[in-house]
């Protein structure tokens, strides 16, 4: 049987017709949020008004640091304690047009030797865990430019 | 007049004990109490920083250490903010003296910390941010230390050698201190040599979970004198503030930082000041209270969660520029017997975290170097000192003290 995908978390991206990252957006002052707020605008400086609009995040960003996990981490992180581990690489990536830096995983076989402060990477769909029903799916970041 | 007198200090040493964490924090008020010659039924409150057991404020605390100690009666408080605890718990004890509400208060903090990686309390937590850091990231409190680590590194030029620099460093002071939990000199190679946790920094550049507690007797100025201390160690200013939107910097527990768009948007002097990054700008407030400036100090009590994050600390309050603190700490300048050092009492490196005690704990680093009294690691002549500490989720802590 066929598994289904799933998001990770629900309403943070979106799979259709190219792979975004989906904010929302104050329409009264512009502030953009992600992880998506929904019920009110954070701006201490905006009277508000109007209902948080959906927006897709920009498709590319840089490097602004990046680091590794050499050891376990702790549940909730979905990972089999019988299995040896993997370490993965952890980006912290600078979108311009937002003026924001979002944390995400990079993609499978991307390690810091492979990666720079300032370099242009690009977010891409992957997979966090699977079950015997489900494939969680979620977003990754990955160089632009064929390097890895 | 907004000082308060710090009547008695005490702390439970920091280790692996394998006990609970109300033990250690009777231990550090019984000590605290009798360094101020005051019996426990001579205050008036007891302020309690939590920690946190089964996602909740670990028996919400304030009342768990009076019981432990023998109820008596006395007003009770308990905070819990993350790392901030300690610093929290000190501000409500000192508005309950200036309020005239109390002569002398007693503030502990105590914790036993799990072994390994910080969690986040268990269950299926998707509305909080902490639990989706870990779900999704797997994104660990050493991976951010590495985050910051790396962006120095490009940003600054600072290397892997600076980093381990202020381990040795503080190290040098920790073996000086009875209380701290490692003792021992550590070198450049040990750095080097241990296995890297969160690229690039090694298992010697992070620090450690601990157990630990540390207490404090807060009371009045006129309090103490009619108790024939006239020049007490006072507690000058006490900063507890949040950030200010937008806050563009990465920080814990969060998977983005604010957006610096809209923020133009009604824009007053609030937008401005928001271009001080978080941790500056609780130096500046506690500054501004205290009315002193980076230039009165003599020596500072730094939050060094990582080796790298200390050197933060320095520029965050205004020891040295942007940039410059690997070059300060290369200078000697914050080591014992440096211009200014920086934790004397060998700082998280030495002592590990024991979250809800350590803003605690750094006050009383504080008083015994104020009162001359931090015997082999004494700093000269020391007048006036700072701590500073974050809290997770956006809790400043920062206390200044002065003889």
């Amino acid at each position: 049987m066929e598994r289904t995908r799933k998001p990770a978390v629900p309403g943070w991206f979106s799979e259709e017709g190219g792979f975004r990252l989906l904010g929302t957006r104050c329409p009264a002052c512009a502030a953009v949020f992600f992880p998506r707020e929904d019920a009110y605008c954070r701006n201490p400086h905006c009277a508000g008004g109007g209902a948080m609009e959906e927006v897709p995040l920009s498709r590319r960003g840089r490097v602004w640091s990046y680091t590794d996990g050499r050891y376990r981490p702790p549940a909730p992180y979905p990972s089999d304690p019988e299995e040896p581990w993997e370490p993965y690489t952890l980006l912290a990536v600078e979108l311009e047009a937002e003026g924001m830096v979002v944390l995400g995983q990079a993609v499978p076989g991307v390690g810091p030797a492979d990666l720079e402060v300032g370099m242009e990477v690009e977010v891409v769909g992957g997979v966090l865990a699977e079950d015997a029903d489900t494939v969680w799916t979620t977003w990754r970041f990955r160089p632009v430019g064929g390097r890895a | 007049m907004t000082d308060v007198a710090v009547l008695g200090a005490g702390m439970h040493p920091w280790g692996k004990w394998g006990r609970s964490f109300v033990e250690y924090g009777r231990v550090a008020a019984r000590a605290a109490l009798a360094d101020a010659g005051l019996e426990w039924s001579g205050v008036q409150s007891v302020v309690g920083a939590g920690t946190v057991r089964g996602g909740y404020p670990g028996y919400v605390a304030g009342a768990t250490f009076a019981r432990a100690l023998g109820w008596q009666g006395a007003r009770v408080a308990s905070v819990y903010a993350a790392c901030a605890s300690g610093a929290q718990a000190v501000a409500a004890a000192r508005a309950q003296i200036l309020a005239g509400q109390a002569d002398a208060v007693l503030v502990v903090g105590a914790d036993a910390a799990p072994k390994g990686f910080f969690a986040p309390a268990g269950g299926d937590r998707p509305d909080d941010p902490d639990w989706l850091r870990f779900r999704l990231l797997g994104a660990t409190n050493p991976a951010y230390f590495g985050l910051y680590a790396r962006r120095r590194m490009a940003v600054y030029g600072d290397t892997a050698e600076d980093f381990a620099r202020v381990k040795v460093k503080n190290a040098a002071a920790g073996a000086l201190n009875p209380l701290a939990r490692y003792r021992k000199a550590v070198t450049a190679e040990e750095v080097a040599a241990s296995p890297v946790v969160a690229d690039p920094l090694r298992l010697l550049d992070v620090c450690a979970t601990s157990d630990g507690g540390a207490a404090l007797v807060l009371g009045s100025i006129e309090f103490a004198r009619a108790r024939g201390v006239a020049d007490p160690v006072r507690i000058r200013a006490v900063s507890t503030v949040t950030p200010r939107y937008p806050r563009t910097v990465l920080d814990l527990p969060d998977i983005a930082t604010d957006s610096a768009c809209g923020a133009g948007a009604g824009a007053d002097a609030g937008a401005a000041s928001a271009a001080v990054p978080f941790r500056a700008s609780i130096a500046r407030a506690v500054y501004e209270e205290a009315g002193v400036g980076p230039e009165d100090l003599s020596l500072a009590e730094v939050y060094d969660l990582s080796t790298a994050l200390e050197l933060e600390w320095y520029e965050d309050i205004g020891l040295c520029g942007p940039g410059e603190g690997a070059s300060l700490l290369g200078k000697g300048a914050t080591a014992l017997g440096g211009r200014l050092p920086v934790n004397a009492s060998g700082g998280l490196a030495s002592f590990g975290e024991a979250v809800p005690a350590q803003a605690i704990a750094q006050v009383c680093e504080l008083t015994w170097q104020l009162r001359g009294a931090a015997g082999a690691r004494q700093v000269p002549g020391a007048r006036v000192g700072i701590a500073v500490n974050q809290g997770l989720f956006g809790h400043g802590s920062a206390v200044v003290a002065v003889r």
